[in-house]
């Protein structure tokens, strides 16, 4: 069992975990990822490291509840625990001084990209952060960006707050402003990851996207989480779960993230969700 | 009862094993065999000739007392009969009923020159679980503690009988297990209907009593290293049995279509986490239910699957295979299950390629078939284009492709054994 030292909404249906896992906290490393199970009928769900401190012993999951696990996940409160956290798994992120680097998160997906983005600064990186949200409330980790990137940029599909447009508009524009941009890493929705290959392939921008097929084991035994990259298959669990953007075949991987497309609606159709009264509960506290 | 003449043992026939019917077995997931009574074991275990140079044992890898056990059920001691068998084989339970005992002890046994073998493992089976339902499994002996520390990597049944030996010689035994639960293969591939878990859990619990600990979420190589269990936790020596079962693809064209499985992801969605209880339990598996599910392989994973799907009520579960049944590598009991369960065997037949749709979703197979002669190409495109939900089997393992890749460079450097002084990896012959 793993106890849950603090828990906290950070956006509505985002939230953020601290768990007592002093082995994981420490070998762990930017870009390798945890896989969690709740109870003994319950999934086995991946979710990124976003953060670790050796001294407590812990480490930061922020999950975004979208299906019926990861809303059970975000059910939980200070001092449950969680079943099962295996870790970390995964190959860390490829870190060097590129020169400047971007990252780009697309709503969860900047939780992910946090602690490689964070990596990239401490190994010397002039680093530039875009915040990709639906509406203001979406942007996440601002202020946790702002202390570790030398820039950031939110950007709101509804212009309710920073920039106005996808987060591959401000991209563009960092861009054809004439900063030279050496590096690129993009996280959130597969279309997003897609278009942001499609923006940095002309300028020939080194990119890394961070795949997240259905997982089972996590171990490289099961195959479940194959992708297709330069042609290639790939085990995203071991062989990843970064890759050369400009290489994923993403339209393959979305199609496979279907395969329990009517399983996933049946199951969180008949989970009574009490998250949005958690969320109104968090945010008068 | 007067002594039987060595005539009178060799006239009784092989007594068969009680099990479901196959069109109702076909449709749960509870065990096929149901297992001997008390009066089939006796009458099989007075098949038994006791040889005084009993060629059984030889065919065992752990050397269990074949004919000392046979002695003592046909004598009705059933208890002093199980622990005879512990003497030498901690997981008898399991490995009377998923062993292939007709390549090894059975197919030695003298009986089965002129007639059939005596039903070794349906014995060693009954023993075990007689023991286990009427006493509870009883701890064997420890010997004086020996202040050793051996760590095991890997909970399959190669981690689970290390660790039943070594704790029995005094060492102090931890096993570390990178999935949630322990068993590897008899938890994860193996199904429910040839292997209960309740069986496979009271045998690890057995283990447990006797003293060995069991770390779950253990990845060795990510969440510890070997280095570390050597030096900083104080390891005295490491065993390797993370098995051989990674799946590879075949390559072939359309490989990635929704419904296109390995054998071990369908069998772990169904297994491990119990997919064929969906929605009682959260993860899903691929809908077979009035499906044509077609399964490549003939070995005892590909009997595994293709059974399980008939299970989840695919309309149409069919073995496809490239060779001939002869060669098919899986237990002789597996094939003659899942031919009674109405299973298809198409034999000396290739898939070419998947065929599927613009969503993504696999609608048929290109097969190619093959002749029986030498094997050459008879037909370019066969007719035959199934309409299936397939599962891709393995027909031979990947050898030695591990999760790890500190143990897997390791072993790419020793196949057997490891450079590291008391690092001793074990590795199985895939199946
Ligand atoms: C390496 C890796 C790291 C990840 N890190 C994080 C993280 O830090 N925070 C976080 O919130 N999520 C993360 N994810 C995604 C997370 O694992 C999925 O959201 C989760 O498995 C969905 O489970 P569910 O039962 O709640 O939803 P389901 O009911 O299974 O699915 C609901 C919806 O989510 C889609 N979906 C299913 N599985 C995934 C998936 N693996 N990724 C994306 N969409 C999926 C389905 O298509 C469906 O539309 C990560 C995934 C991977 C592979
Ligand atoms: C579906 C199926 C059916 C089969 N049926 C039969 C049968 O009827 N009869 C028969 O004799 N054989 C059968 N086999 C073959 C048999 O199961 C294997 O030969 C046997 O399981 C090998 O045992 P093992 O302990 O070496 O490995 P496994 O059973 O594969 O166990 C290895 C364990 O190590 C764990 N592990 C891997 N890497 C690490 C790591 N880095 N750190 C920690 N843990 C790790 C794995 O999670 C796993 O639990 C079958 C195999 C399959 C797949
Ligand atoms: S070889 Fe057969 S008959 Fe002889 S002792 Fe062994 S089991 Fe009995
Ligand atoms: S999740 Fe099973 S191999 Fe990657």
């Amino acid at each position: 069992m793993f106890k849950i030292v603090s828990a906290e909404f950070l956006a509505p249906e985002v939230k953020r975990f601290e768990i007592e896992a002093p082995k994981i906290a420490a070998k762990r490393k930017a870009g390798q990822f945890v896989i969690v199970r709740i109870s003994a009928h319950g999934e086995r769900i991946p979710l990124t490291i976003a953060d670790s401190s050796v001294e407590r012993g812990t480490i930061t999951i922020i999950v975004q509840g979208i299906g019926k696990t990861t809303r059970e996940i975000n059910e939980h409160k200070t001092g449950d625990f969680f079943m099962d956290v295996v870790g970390p798994l995964g190959l860390p992120s490829h870190i060097e001084n590129f020169g400047t680097a971007v990252s780009i998160g697309g709503g969860v997906g900047t939780a992910i990209a946090f602690p490689t983005a964070k990596a990239l600064k401490e190994a010397g990186n002039h680093t530039i952060s875009i915040i990709g949200g639906k509406s203001k409330e979406y942007v996440i980790l601002e202020k946790e960006l702002r202390e570790i990137c030398d820039e950031v940029y939110p950007t709101t599909d509804d212009g309710s707050y920073g920039y106005h447009g996808f987060v591959t508009g401000k991209l563009k524009d960092i861009i054809e402003s004439g900063t030279k941009v050496d590096f690129v890493l993009a996280i959130g929705p597969i279309p997003m990851m897609k278009a942001v290959a499609e923006v940095t392939r002309p300028y020939g921008i080194k990119t890394v996207v961070s795949l997240n097929p259905v997982m089972v084991d996590g171990t490289g035994m099961c195959g479940g989480c194959r992708a297709v990259v330069g042609g290639q298959t790939v085990f995203v669990c071991v062989d990843g779960p970064e890759f050369d953007a400009h290489e994923v075949d993403f339209t393959l991987l979305m199609k496979r993230n279907n395969t329990y497309r009517s399983e996933e609606k049946s199951a969180l159709d008949k989970h009574v969700c009490n998250i949005d009264k958690q969320f109104a509960e968090a945010i008068n506290n | 009862m007067a002594e039987l003449t060595k005539k009178e043992r060799m006239q009784i026939p092989r007594q068969p094993m009680p099990e479901q019917a196959p069109n109702s077995r076909n449709k749960n997931f509870t065990e096929v065999n149901l297992g001997f009574t008390e009066e089939l074991a006796k009458l099989e275990a007075e098949r038994c000739l006791q040889c005084p140079k009993p060629k059984c044992i030889e065919g065992c890898p752990v050397g269990v007392q074949i004919k000392d056990f046979i002695k003592l059920v046909a004598d009705g001691d059933y208890l002093a009969a199980a622990s005879k068998i512990k003497e030498n084989n901690v997981l008898p339970a399991v490995c009377g009923r998923v062993c292939p005992q007709e390549e090894q002890c059975e197919a030695k046994c003298v009986t089965g020159l002129k007639g059939e073998s005596v039903a070794i493992g349906r014995l060693e089976r009954f023993v075990a679980d007689y023991e286990r339902t009427t006493t509870g499994i009883r701890q064997a002996e420890i010997k004086t503690k020996t202040g050793k520390k051996v760590a095991i990597i890997g909970s399959g049944p190669a981690g689970l009988s290390c660790a039943g030996e070594l704790v029995q010689l005094g060492h102090t035994v931890t096993v570390f297990e990178a999935l949630h639960d322990i068993g590897g293969v008899l938890i994860y591939g193996i199904p429910e209907f040839r292997l209960p878990k309740e069986i496979v859990k009271a045998e690890v619990d057995a283990l447990e009593a006797l003293g060995v600990e069991f770390k779950t979420n253990s990845v060795i190589g990510f969440t510890d290293t070997i280095d570390e269990l050597m030096t900083v936790e104080g390891y005295d020596a490491v065993f390797i049995g993370v098995g051989a079962g990674l799946p590879y693809f075949m390559n072939l064209p359309g490989e990635n279509y929704n419904g296109v499985y390995s054998a071990n992801e369908f069998l772990t969605r169904v297994n491990l986490m119990k997919a064929y209880k969906f929605p009682e339990y959260d993860t899903p598996v691929f809908d077979v239910k009035g499906k044509n599910v077609a399964v490549f392989g003939g070995g005892n994973t590909a009997m595994d699957a293709v059974r399980t799907s008939k299970r989840l009520g695919a309309a149409n579960a069919r073995i496809i295979y490239r060779r001939s049944e002869v060669e098919m590598p899986a237990r002789i009991e597996e094939v003659h299950h899942a031919k009674e369960e109405g299973i298809e065997f198409v034999m000396l037949t290739n898939p070419l390629e998947f065929l599927g749709d613009e969503a993504g979703w696999l609608h048929g197979v290109k097969l190619k078939r093959w002749s029986l002669a030498n094997l050459m190409l008879l037909e370019e495109e066969d007719p035959l284009r199934y309409p299936v939900q397939s599962m891709l089997c393995q027909s031979t393992w990947q050898l030695l492709q591990l999760v790890t890749a500190q143990i897997q460079s390791l072993k790419r450097q020793h196949p057997i054994s490891t450079s590291i002084n008391g690092v001793i990896s074990r590795l199985k012959k895939p199946q």
